[in-house]
């Protein structure tokens, strides 16, 4: 209270000088996790490194950090940031790997995808955020992108964009054969029969196995086939309840013949988003930026849903992809590069993330009314953020990635690839691919129990 | 070392240089074997050096010997990529070889018309690099609405689906074939032009016809450039990597992480971080290329005989 | 330094390697004249249609490269693909492909021309040397020397990458120039072909008349060897050129800058770029990037092609 009015009374004098500063009220924000006093820096230890010329390295290929860097330059005009883009996913993760291997090399700042995150932070690769007082910032995201982040007791990302699942369907297609658009996966199934009867060249969706996908259905489906205790034991079970309940649906689908055999991100998946060709995608939050470019051709003609769901009316969806930013400990300043997390995945970092297509974590912009009543105009002027910011609050809570879930996803295509390319039981798939990701992990020393 | 001086010393100088010549040879090879001791020897040494070495996430590094060896013998998926190598090996090198040695032969007959226009257009796709060919011929196999698909559609046919598991291997060695067939045929023309014209005089006067020439002068002529050229294939196919590596993208169910020894080797050390094991397979088969090449070497040398 | 240098230049060359070097050096020079005097054959219909198809599979997929790139994105997904449809767009697709993201490609075309003229250059003039060492030299560890370097072409190149990649990291040459061009200064294949080359066209006797005048090896290499080795020379060049501007997995691994990427690399990563979340698609720029960055390496072939074509000839004599 004292310090709220003597702020007032100082706030003639102070104009100036806070029209220089631009965004005074982030900083007040970020001025309260001051005190954290651990080892790691306090906010005046933050404030000073922020003030001293320095050089960051920042490696992301997510196309909203340009825009976030030339904001914080301006803001800091003596810290420098060297944003690099090292590679898309794997090729990233790859280089950041090596990086790590080799013991230099590795940039300050790295954006790390929520799946890769346990393999870099347990072996022992990021800082611990918690040291700089990130653990005050919990409330300002999501649950289910803080519990992303949140990993054996302590943080070691900021959340940035997050990815819940929607349905993204053609209302064209839909109303030209007549088929009413499904809630249930039941009806789903029953979507792609009909439409695919109606129209041989259209499928509900396409899938050729994707192993983010995969987890994201299990997961939605109440599956836990990840669990963590402590650093060395793993569980891994792509057995349980909700892997079969997922593969229930989805062998019908496979079986049936409707699915379209185009594997997603290739240039003739997005061809087949621009015709029409494939009616549905089941995806994250953040696919309205990559169909404006990608399928430029079939502007007013998608729409937004809830993800289907296994039981009417319970509504309950997951995370795809999304991701955050990571303090690496190869850092030599760890302060500054904290004090960049703190504007990028910040309020001011994540306003200017959701402005350039981004989907934000940050539950302030996820409420703000602005956010939510956006008239998307690709989008034949549905609100869609609507949809997809109730979608972030259905995330069914408790999932986990593997420490070493990289790998895993590198290995899919051998084993529930193989399901999918002979159209055959995804379950033998799935068992296959839970053997050879444990199989690994023992050989990498962890404890792995299976089922 | 440029003392040049009157030729009355010449004697001396020789005389010195003959001592110092014992070891000229070396300063012409010397910055060549430098650099290669830098970037092939030492890195092949290192490799051997970690294959010996187990690194895992919880316990860090420790010796192993042989062990990841005797791994490897016994890895289905690493024989697996092997065999593959093979077929593709068997297939694809000798149809390429073929291919480039019949357009040889037909630029060389003198009985073709506008030959130099067939002689750069089939040589062209070498310039092309390995991953611009890949990614066009990826947009090109595309099933549904790539070209093959258009084709399809345009005639009515069913072509296959190139990037199906049962078609792929075939699409790979189709992008290879067309890359790499000019340039073998570039070699193997230019040994057929240095063919002495006194040969064919001969034959000419025993009223040889052209199967004949082909069979016994031409192709005994130019068998070292088809030996070269096999065993450049030979490896080029062993180190298969870019094409599947690039492929991937687009049919991922089709090509495993151990679709090539290459291949099993980058993803186990990249996406696996098992370096060590890597290391282990790419020792194996490098010895393994050089003991094909060399078979593939005395086979056609024996042949001579 | 020079002025010595050139009363012994013109000694050399001139007068002495008259007839025996002409004969001996008979494969190279000949090569571009026609060789047989035989009368002209028929030319046969047949052959003609089997090269007419062998040129049409070569020459189709660059064909499609052409009128793709011709096209806008949108055209790209709806339109046959062996055809021009829709607006001719090229030169926007070139002016996107030349501009997008502050004309990154420019800056990989000026990597990828570093890298070529360091390492092709570098390669050529090493390989050059020392195969021409070991043509005209006996010196202890000849055999050594050929015997070490073939077996190591035979070891996959992803073998030596970890290896390569974790030393050069300790030396702090990862993501620098270096870590392209320093690997990319050996031709194995290039050795070999000036070896052969050399053996063919540098007479002894030329340089044994050279070394009675009482010239350096280096400067009679340079003065002398040299010139007869140009077609050799050239040829190594051509395909160091190609092997450089066609280099990908190496730059990949080496570089995480996409300030020092090559186009290949470059063009790869474009590709990628439509497969991330907010990532934007252009495979239109893709296309034409690709068309754009074969141009300049096909154009240096078309040129040179009297050169490179005698070069390769010698090496594939034996």
């Amino acid at each position: 209270m004292k310090n709220n009015h003597r702020f007032r009374r100082a706030a003639g004098a102070a104009l100036a000088a806070s029209l220089l500063m631009g965004g005074l009220a982030a900083c007040s924000s970020s001025g309260t996790t001051a005190n954290a006093g651990a080892e790691g820096a306090s906010a005046e230890d933050i404030a000073k490194a922020l003030d001293t010329e320095t050089t960051l390295t920042v490696w992301g290929w997510a196309p909203q950090l340009e825009p976030i860097v030339e904001a914080f330059e301006a803001k800091y005009p003596k810290v420098h940031v060297n944003l690099e883009n090292v590679g898309t996913g794997n090729a990233h993760y790859t280089k950041l790997q090596n990086a790590v291997k080799a013991g230099s090399g590795a940039p300050d700042v790295a954006q790390i995808e929520y799946n890769a995150l346990p393999q870099f932070a347990l072996s022992d690769s990021l800082v611990n955020l918690k040291d700089f007082g990130a653990e005050e910032l919990k409330d300002n995201y999501t649950a289910s992108t803080w519990g992303s982040v949140n990993l054996n007791g302590g943080v070691y990302a900021l959340p940035q964009d997050s990815g819940p699942m929607a349905m993204f369907y053609r209302a064209d297609v839909f109303e030209k054969h007549g088929i009413s658009i499904p809630t249930t996966w039941d009806e789903y199934v029953e979507a792609g029969k009909k439409l695919h009867a109606a129209d041989p060249k259209a499928y509900i969706t396409s899938d050729t196995g994707d192993a983010g996908f995969t987890t994201s259905m299990i997961w939605q489906a109440g599956g836990k086939p990840y669990t963590l205790d402590g650093s060395t034991k793993v569980a891994v079970d792509l057995q349980d309840e909700g892997a079969k309940k997922w593969t229930g649906t989805w062998n019908q689908l496979l079986k049936n013949d409707l699915l379209s055999p185009v594997t997603s991100w290739s240039d003739e998946w997005y061809k087949g988003l621009s015709d029409g060709s494939i009616a549905t995608l089941i995806i994250g939050a953040w696919m309205p930026a990559n169909l404006e470019s990608g399928a430029e051709a079939a502007s007013g003609k998608w729409r937004v849903a809830p993800m289907p769901t296994y039981e009417k009316g319970a509504a309950a969806t997951a995370e795809n992809g999304g991701g955050g930013d990571a303090v690496l400990k190869q850092s030599k300043n760890k302060a500054a590069a904290y004090g960049f997390l703190q504007f990028a995945n910040g309020p001011e970092g994540s306003k200017i993330h959701a402005a350039n297509g981004g989907f934000p974590s940050t539950t302030a912009d996820l409420e703000s009314d602005s956010f939510l009543n956006a008239e998307n105009a690709y989008f034949g002027g549905q609100k869609i953020n609507k949809v997809l910011v109730q979608a972030s609050k259905d995330v069914v809570p408790g999932w986990s990635y593997l420490p070493f879930q990289t790998y895993a996803n590198s290995i899919y295509s051998d084993t529930v690839g193989q399901a999918y390319g002979s159209k055959g039981e995804l379950n033998d798939g799935l068992k296959a691919w839970q053997d050879a990701t444990a199989k690994y992990g023992q050989q990498q020393g962890f404890t792995v129990t299976t089922k | 070392m440029t003392t040049t001086s009157p030729v009355a010393d010449a004697p001396p100088l020789v005389q010195s240089r003959k001592r110092a010549g014992r070891w000229m040879g070396w300063a012409f090879v010397g910055p060549f074997m430098a650099v290669f001791l830098l970037v092939f020897v030492a890195p092949v040494l290192y490799a051997f050096y970690l294959s010996l070495f187990q690194n895992q996430m919880v316990g860090g590094d420790k010796f192993v010997g042989g062990a990841n060896y005797l791994q490897a013998l016994g890895d289905p998926q690493f024989w697996d990529s092997v065999i593959r190598v093979a077929v593709f090996l068997v297939v694809q090198v000798p149809i390429m070889l073929f291919l480039a040695l019949f357009a040889a032969l037909a630029l060389d007959s003198g009985r073709l018309r506008a030959s130099s226009f067939f002689r750069i257009s089939v040589f062209l796709p070498y310039a092309v690099p390995a991953v611009v060919a890949t990614l066009m011929w990826g947009f090109i196999y595309g099933p549904r609405f790539g070209l093959f698909g258009s084709i399809n559609d345009f005639f009515g046919l069913n072509l296959g689906e190139p990037l199906s598991s049962s078609w792929i291997l075939a699409s790979i060695g189709n992008i290879n074939t067309w890359e790499f067939t000019g340039y073998n045929m570039l070699i193997f023309y230019s040994a057929l032009k240095v063919i002495p014209a006194e040969l064919y005089e001969a034959a000419n006067l025993d009223g040889a016809g052209t199967f004949r020439v082909i069979r016994s002068i031409k192709l005994p002529s130019i068998r070292g450039a088809i030996g070269i050229a096999s065993i450049f294939s030979v490896i080029g196919s062993f180190q298969l990597f870019n094409e599947p590596n690039i492929l991937k993208a687009l049919a991922p169910n089709s090509i495993s992480s151990y679709f090539t020894p290459n291949m099993y080797a980058f993803n186990l050390s990249f996406a696996g971080q098992q370096f060590n094991y890597a290391a282990a397979i790419s020792i194996i088969m490098g010895v393994l290329t050089v003991v094909v090449a060399y078979v593939v070497q005395i086979s056609g040398s024996r042949k001579d005989a | 330094m020079s002025v010595r240098l050139s009363p012994a230049h013109s000694r050399e060359t001139s007068p002495k390697p008259s007839p025996a070097a002409k004969t001996r050096r008979s494969p190279a020079p000949t090569f571009n004249t026609r060789r047989r005097g035989v009368t002209r054959k028929r030319s046969s219909v047949l052959l003609t249609i089997l090269m007419g198809v062998m040129a049409v599979y070569a020459l189709l997929p660059l064909f499609w490269l052409v009128v793709n790139s011709t096209k806008t994105q949108t055209s790209l997904f709806s339109s046959f693909g062996l055809w021009f449809s829709g607006d001719f767009a090229l030169w926007d697709n070139i002016v996107g492909t030349l501009t997008y993201n502050d004309g990154e490609f420019l800056r990989w075309l000026a990597n990828t021309m570093l890298y070529v003229v360091v390492g092709a250059g570098g390669a050529t003039f090493l390989a050059t040397l020392a195969g021409y060492g070991l043509a005209k030299f006996d010196f202890p560890g000849k055999r050594g020397v050929f015997a070490v370097v073939l077996g190591a072409v035979a070891i996959p190149g992803t073998a030596l990458a970890v290896p390569t990649f974790l030393m050069f990291s300790q030396m702090g040459l990862t993501n620098t120039p270096w870590s392209v061009i320093i690997p990319s200064l050996i031709s194995p294949f290039g050795l070999y072909l000036v070896w052969i080359y050399a053996l063919e066209s540098v007479p002894t006797e030329v340089l044994e008349a050279a070394r009675m005048d009482g010239a350096g090896e280096f400067r009679t290499f340079f003065t002398i060897s040299l010139r007869m080795l140009a077609p050799g020379f050239i040829t190594v060049l051509l395909f160091t050129v190609v092997a450089t501007w066609n280099n990908y997995f190496l730059p990949l691994i080496m570089l995480s800058q996409s300030t020092w990427y090559p186009l290949t690399v470059g063009l790869n990563s474009w590709n990628a770029q439509a497969t991330t979340a907010g990532g934007e698609a252009i495979y239109n720029l893709v296309i034409t990037g690709s068309l754009l960055t074969i141009v300049p390496i096909v154009g240096a072939f078309l040129f040179l092609q009297r050169f490179w074509q005698s070069g390769l000839s010698a090496g594939s004599v034996k």
